[in-house]
């Protein structure tokens, strides 16, 4: 392990952390203005040109507000809690090949901090454990609204699992590979060798579950605002909220990246052109959240389930077995 | 040298969250340092280049503590200390240092007598998984397999117990059923 590769995956490190932190507030900014467009309504428009400075007004406000720990709460789990949010998000980051290697000053840098070779498993492990902020801060709150989010969060946890893995089982079989790198260059021939058009079943499947992954609308169940208040947020207050938000949006980030790189042949062949492809699939991905945000209705906690144990999952198993069939003969 | 600092590091990590878990009373620092041990576990696995079964490792006990995070939540108020009725402190102390001298005997022997060989040599050219691929198939198929047909059984079992109105479907009814269902239920409370 020489030096040059510990520097340059320090400074990797600290280049997504970055990033992704800014990202994540200005993915506040996106949400809100396209949410507003889409209500017809202007969204925020005072701090700045177009409110572009909102974002910087709502991060002094978060660190600079007073961190309540109410009484009654288990104090060490509670502050616990949104660290393990932020941190996972961070961490499912470490294998995710964000763009195609590139020449630096004569130096090959290779845009991953960690290229283990089972990325797709580590990430989907980690992404899963990210759902242990929701609840522990539910149920070290002491409060109702935030322990009724933390049971929704387990039965989240238990239901999307199972989708997300079976669902990416076929597409695996096909590439033979964990990594998402050989993902990419399996379907590194051009938009006829991408995996969704072998795989259309899968690649719906895990988008719904990516869905339920990241918390967002559909099954914005955990945190649903006008049946329990902000669930496991309820108690939280100043920037121990701001790490559960940060997390949110870093994860919607990095899943809106996970799936063009399974499914939409990442970035190609690794020229510009397909770095550039790679940043686009995952800017639609990502406004896809904020669009089902602004047109569906959330569902039930019952509802998901349902959909999860009695539909999703079946349909992923025969998918499994038809791929195999195929594979075989 | 890093693996050396990442070893002590993690070992260390993971003992002292497992003795929380055994020693605290308070249901939730319990099942939240036997999440974190667990997981801790897996960097052994990192350590050691396994990195399927590190991956795994974390996936699993993930999923099966947040079981156990349920049932806590149905069974205790998870946010008060509860009152332990305290044994012996003495022979709690000294079954438990035994337990574990027996443990690392039983494991340290083979080595200490320098008869170790692996039974399974590494494949060459054959990434991680494919390994744990290649022995569960071939030598431990009796075992896997038998594994599956349990996990059917308390499948089958676990819907047998729970699955007392399978016919019923609050999610497909709509609410004139839901209604009447209730009302039948409010008649025999008051009966």
């Amino acid at each position: 392990m020489d030096t040059a590769y510990l520097i340059e995956t320090v400074i990797k490190i600290v280049v997504i952390l970055l990033v992704f932190s800014a990202l994540a507030g200005i993915g506040t900014y996106f949400e809100r203005k396209v949410l507003a467009f889409m209500q017809r309504r202007l969204g925020p428009m005072n701090v700045g040109p177009y409110g572009l400075l909102q974002v910087a007004a709502d991060g002094i406000k978060l660190f600079t507000k007073e961190d309540i720990i109410p009484a009654n709460v288990v104090t060490r789990i509670f502050k616990i809690a949104p660290v393990i949010t932020a941190a996972t998000a961070f961490l499912a980051a470490a294998a995710i090949p964000f763009l195609p290697q590139f020449t630096l000053f004569g130096y090959t840098v290779h845009p991953i901090v960690a290229d283990v070779n089972i990325g797709i498993l580590y990430i989907l492990g980690i992404m899963g454990v990210g759902l242990y902020g929701p609840l522990l801060g539910g149920m070290a709150s002491a409060n109702k609204f935030a322990l009724l989010s933390a049971a929704r969060a387990a039965a989240v946890f238990i239901s999307y699992e199972v989708v997300t893995g079976l669902s990416i089982l076929a597409p695996i079989m096909m590439v033979g590979s964990l990594s998402l790198i050989d993902f990419n260059n399996y379907q590194a021939g051009g938009i006829g060798d991408w995996i969704i058009w072998s795989q259309p079943v899968a690649f719906i499947l895990f988008w719904i579950a990516a869905f339920a992954e990241t918390g967002r609308t559909p099954f914005h169940l955990i945190a649903n605002d006008h049946e329990i208040i902000d669930g496991f947020g309820t108690e939280y207050s100043g920037m121990r909220w701001g790490l559960f938000f940060i997390g949110e949006y870093a994860n919607m980030f990095f899943i809106s990246f996970v799936i063009p790189l399974l499914f939409l042949g990442g970035y190609g062949d690794g020229s510009f052109l397909g770095a550039l492809a790679l940043l686009g699939k995952m800017a639609f991905f990502f406004f896809f959240f904020l669009w089902t945000r602004a047109a569906w209705p959330d569902i039930r906690p019952d509802q998901l389930m349902w959909l999860c144990w009695k539909v999703l999952m079946p349909l992923a198993v025969i998918n499994v077995v038809i791929t195999g069939f195929v594979m075989m003969f | 040298m890093f693996e050396a600092i990442a070893f002590y590091l993690f070992a260390f990590l993971t003992i002292v969250m497992f003795y929380i878990t055994v020693t605290t009373s308070q249901a939730l620092h319990a099942l939240t340092a036997l999440a974190a041990g667990m997981i801790l576990i897996s960097a052994f696995f990192f350590i050691l280049g396994a990195d399927f079964l590190g991956a795994v490792q974390i996936i699993v006990y993930s999923g099966a503590v947040m079981a156990l995070y349920a049932f806590g939540m149905m069974f205790f108020d998870t946010t008060r200390e509860l009152k332990e009725k305290k044994g012996n402190n003495a022979i709690i102390v000294g079954l438990s240092i035994i337990a574990a001298v027996l443990v690392v005997v039983i494991f340290a022997a083979p080595m200490v007598s320098t008869n170790m060989a692996a039974h399974y040599p590494m494949v060459a050219d054959a990434g991680n998984t494919q390994e744990v691929g290649i022995v569960l198939f071939t030598k431990y198929l009796v075992p896997f397999e038998l594994a599956a047909v349990m996990l059917l059984v308390a499948m089958v079992a676990g819907i047998v117990l729970a699955g007392k109105k399978m016919d019923l479907s609050l999610t497909l009814m709509d609410e004139a059923e839901i209604q009447q269902i209730k009302d039948e239920q409010n008649k025999k409370v008051l009966s």
